[in-house]
């Protein structure tokens, strides 16, 4: 095999690696600041597909505008579903948030495919292509790219910087300290819901301009988030962005050596794999 | 043995029995294929309430043993030209096999990093099979049709896999109810309560818990050969549907975990349900109700995950202390 | 006398956090061993490593003449050590009688379910909690909670029981009342070692007492001796109150 494929897989990898981070470190924050593994990932990223697909062939918004839409409704969406689904059962077993969380997904997928039907769709958005030596680039994704890097930028500055995002991580890092020095921490939980539910949507709307989807599509990449999270470590955003990296490396890769069919038995075997061997991650845990 | 008398067991034996006779009673075959699939649930529900209600170990992916067997038995008959029994003895083996080495190893993870183990252990093994040519690749096995022959042809056949899994949910009661009032589920009880509490009195958890997978996985293999052979074919999509785990989880909360009458309520109600609003005629707006059957089932989820957390039987036991002496 | 319990040298570390250095000590069959220090010194770290909960990282244990270092916690309750934890642990949604048989089922005596049975409810009745025994453990009080620390262990019938602060949050009453029940349980034989904060009462029962400090062990005596020892009184110099009821038991 020449170079140049290698270097076109790689290259597609990151690019849709990047992508897969993004969704993932919603995914992430959510576990960091809560503990809670949310079920409902999948059906907000195929939301967000539906959200940017709908603004632009219905009302010709362009899809990066859409997006901002998508976001936002994505962040408001977020903290409804935990102030309803989740705010009670936050201290219950595991079980209670997971099955909370499920049946939200069952709601959003229950009313979607009702609406949507299971037929396929596309966006039909092209930005053209730019070629790199022996390397075609998509332009849709590598706006993804750059859409991934300033929204993973803006959440660190958010975390880091302000003072909201102070408390985010004073209740990831301890919710009972936190509330005794006054933290609200009802609100920063909904409001990190609202941010994890947010960035599995702006994902689904990146994923919606270079892939064909249904309202199904979103649980793939829930799956693929959950290995990206271990790999990247629990609770870790930009660990997931890494790991988003790292799986999106394998898919392109993988299929050079071996048929197409067996790269998710890989995925997951690794993903069980590193549970066992390595439960904080490869990059360590919060 | 003290614990025969109790009317909580003997309740649950009783709805269970006359649910697998009714069929039988009425010779009727359309009854016989829903009851097929409600003591299907029920045993998968009562199976799987072992590692969940007993020992407090969430398994998403539990599906993974139902599959497997159910591949294992299909490819005996169909290879091998094993007999029925015979499929079905090797379902239950491999799913134990497969929970004894899983057992060993995912079992030390704890809360959520478990149940996400087993999606992945079920997904792996998904995503395995469709490569694995033996088991027919992406496409599966499909029975041929000369196969029902040595059961009297596809009619009786039917009768024969629906007498197997009445025969299952059966022994699945006796045996939940044996586990839950042996010193062994003592131990699984009080693993569920406080793992570390539970070992430093003397509880032996790795091996309690290992126990624990095996038996919950024993059955779901074996139902799933007679799942699959009923059918006459199976796939990868159908054998691993983590949705179908996931349903099983749900039927247990419904009825309440950790209890014996609990998963069959469960299963029970969820499956009538479903059933219903599968073949509503009424409609909203112009959509017909049973396109919403996902959404309903799901606010009814919800509803009693914020709410009655414990479950139909856990609620009523704790409201009414006197029901404690007649539900089990 | 012979020895159960030998410690030798044990060594802890979390991190670069140094809990326990080479502490060794040893606890003759049928007495009373009272281990205090102040808070933050190790002592339950200490019963964490001596029960298994924690492998240590240097150092052996020793338990009825066998090396158990690095055993786990079931495998020592099974040789009959048997604890209570600082803070309680019940088993909230079994009931009482539940929780004390399972010390009995699956401690050193491994007893079937029916003599298990048995066996709670006497156990129940010495530690006062009998009353009790149908309802859900989640649902006693903090003293209640403790008793009922106390009968899971007892109920194991071991031969060395470790009591980690049985008496913190109990009155004056309650504290007599479990004093009684400790030495109790001393004359059936049972070895203890406890860790304990009321002075008064840890000088009154302990045979001998021995002391950690920033997990090292700076004195070893009788009530007598340890009361009057100057580097443990300086230990406790940063708890003025702890130093003071110290003090009084020089009297």
């Amino acid at each position: 095999m020449s170079p140049g494929t290698i270097a076109s897989s790689i290259a597609d990898g990151l690019l849709i690696g990047i992508v897969y981070g993004i969704a993932a470190m919603g995914l992430s924050l959510i576990w960091g600041v809560m503990s809670v593994i949310n079920l409902t990932h999948g059906a907000l990223i195929s939301l967000g597909m539906f959200g940017v697909y709908l603004l632009f062939t219905t009302f010709g918004l362009n899809p990066y505008l859409a997006l901002i839409v998508v976001a936002f409704f994505g962040l408001l969406l977020g903290v409804l579903i935990y102030l309803i689904a989740i705010a009670r059962v936050i201290d219950a077993p595991h079980l209670s948030s997971l099955l909370a969380t499920f049946s939200v997904n069952m709601i959003i997928i229950g009313l979607g495919t009702a609406i949507f039907t299971t037929t396929p769709r596309d966006t039909g958005f092209s930005l053209g292509s730019v070629q790199i030596g022996p390397v075609t680039l998509q332009g849709t994704r590598l706006v993804a790219m750059v859409v991934t890097l300033i929204v993973a930028g803006a959440l660190y500055a958010f975390l880091y910087r302000t003072r909201t995002g102070k408390y985010i991580r004073a209740v990831a890092n301890n919710r009972a300290a936190a509330e005794l020095m006054g933290i609200p921490s009802t609100a920063i939980l909904a409001l990190s819901f609202g941010i994890g539910t947010m960035l599995a949507a702006i994902a689904g709307g990146l994923i919606s301009t270079f892939f064909s989807f249904t309202i199904l599509s979103g649980g793939i990449y829930e799956l693929k988030s959950f290995i990206i999270v271990v790999l990247g470590g629990l609770g870790n955003p930009l660990g997931a962005l890494v790991g988003g990296l790292i799986l999106g490396v394998l898919e392109g890769v993988l299929p050079l050596t071996m048929p197409n069919t067996w790269v998710p038995v890989i995925e997951f075997l690794l993903f069980v794999f590193i549970l066992l061997v390595r439960p904080s991650g490869l990059l360590g845990g919060k | 043995m003290k614990q025969w008398l109790h009317p909580g067991f003997w309740i649950t034996f009783v709805i269970v029995l006359a649910l697998g006779l009714a069929p039988i009673v009425t010779q009727n075959a359309s009854i016989r294929e829903v009851m097929f699939t409600i003591l299907l649930a029920i045993s998968m529900a009562v199976s799987l309430n072992i590692i969940l209600g007993y020992t407090g170990y969430v398994s998403f992916g539990h599906v993974v043993f139902f599959g497997l067997g159910g591949y294992l038995g299909m490819y005996l008959i169909d290879s091998w030209k094993a007999s029925l029994p015979l499929a079905v003895l090797g379902g239950g083996a491999i799913a134990a096999l497969l929970a004894l080495a899983l057992g060993a190893s995912i079992l030390r993870l704890r809360g959520a990093y478990f149940a996400l183990a087993t999606i992945g252990i079920n997904e792996a093994a998904r995503t395995f099979v469709a490569n694995f040519e033996p088991f027919g690749g992406p496409t599966g096995i499909e029975l041929h049709f000369s196969v029902y022959r040595d059961y009297g042809g596809p009619a009786q056949a039917l009768w024969i896999a629906y007498y197997a899994v009445v025969g299952i949910t059966l022994f699945a009661i006796v045996f939940s109810y044996l586990i839950k009032t042996s010193k062994f589920g003592l131990g699984l009880m009080s693993i569920r309560e406080d793992e570390d509490a539970a070992e430093v009195m003397g509880i032996v958890t790795p091996r309690a818990k290992t126990l624990a997978f095996v038996f919950s996985a024993v059955l779901p293999g074996m139902l799933g050969v007679l799942f699959f052979f009923k059918n006459g074919n199976v796939e990868p999509g159908d054998a691993f549907r983590l949705h179908f785990s996931i349903e099983t989880l749900v039927m247990i909360m419904l009825g309440g975990q950790g209890t014996l009458l609990g998963p069959v309520l469960g299963a029970l109600g969820y499956q009538r349900l479903r059933g219903l609003l599968l073949t509503s005629d009424v409609k909203i707006g112009t959509l017909p109700l049973k396109d919403f059957q996902l959404v309903i089932s799901g606010i009814l989820l919800l509803i009693i995950v914020l709410f009655i957390p414990a479950g139909l039987v856990g609620w009523l036991r704790r409201r009414f202390a006197p029901l404690r002496r007649v539900l089990a | 006398m012979s020895v159960l319990l030998q410690v030798h040298e044990v060594t802890k570390r979390f991190g670069g956090l140094q809990a326990l250095t080479q502490v060794s000590f040893d606890l003759p069959e049928g007495q009373i061993l009272g281990l205090i220090g102040p808070n933050g010194a190790g002592k339950t770290t200490l019963f964490n490593t001596i029960n298994g909960v924690y492998k240590p990282d240097g150092g052996r244990i020793t338990f009825r003449g066998q090396d158990v270092t690095g055993k786990k916690p079931y495998y020592l309750a099974k040789m009959g050590m048997a604890r209570t934890h600082q803070i309680v642990r019940p088993l909230n949604d079994l009931t009482v009688r539940e929780n004390v048989m399972v010390g009995a089922c699956f401690g050193h005596e491994n007893r079937p379910l029916h003599e298990a049975r048995a066996i709670a409810d006497e156990v129940l009745a010495f530690v006062g909690l009998d009353a009790r025994a149908d309802q859900l453990a989640g649902s006693l009080n903090i003293a209640q909670k403790k008793r009922l620390e106390m009968a899971r262990a007892l109920a194991a019938r071991p031969h060395l029981l470790l009591l980690d602060e049985v008496l913190a949050g109990l009155n004056p009453a309650e504290i007599d009342g479990m004093v009684q029940t400790i030495l109790k349980i001393r004359d059936q034989g049972v070895t203890i070692l406890m860790i304990e904060h009321v002075m008064k009462a840890i000088m009154n029962v302990s045979d001998r007492i021995i002391v950690l400090d920033y997990g090292q062990l700076i004195a070893e005596g009788t009530p007598q001796e340890i009361a009057s020892n100057q580097r443990v009184i300086e230990a406790y110099l940063g708890d003025p109150r702890m130093a003071e009821q110290l003090m009084e038991e020089q009297v």
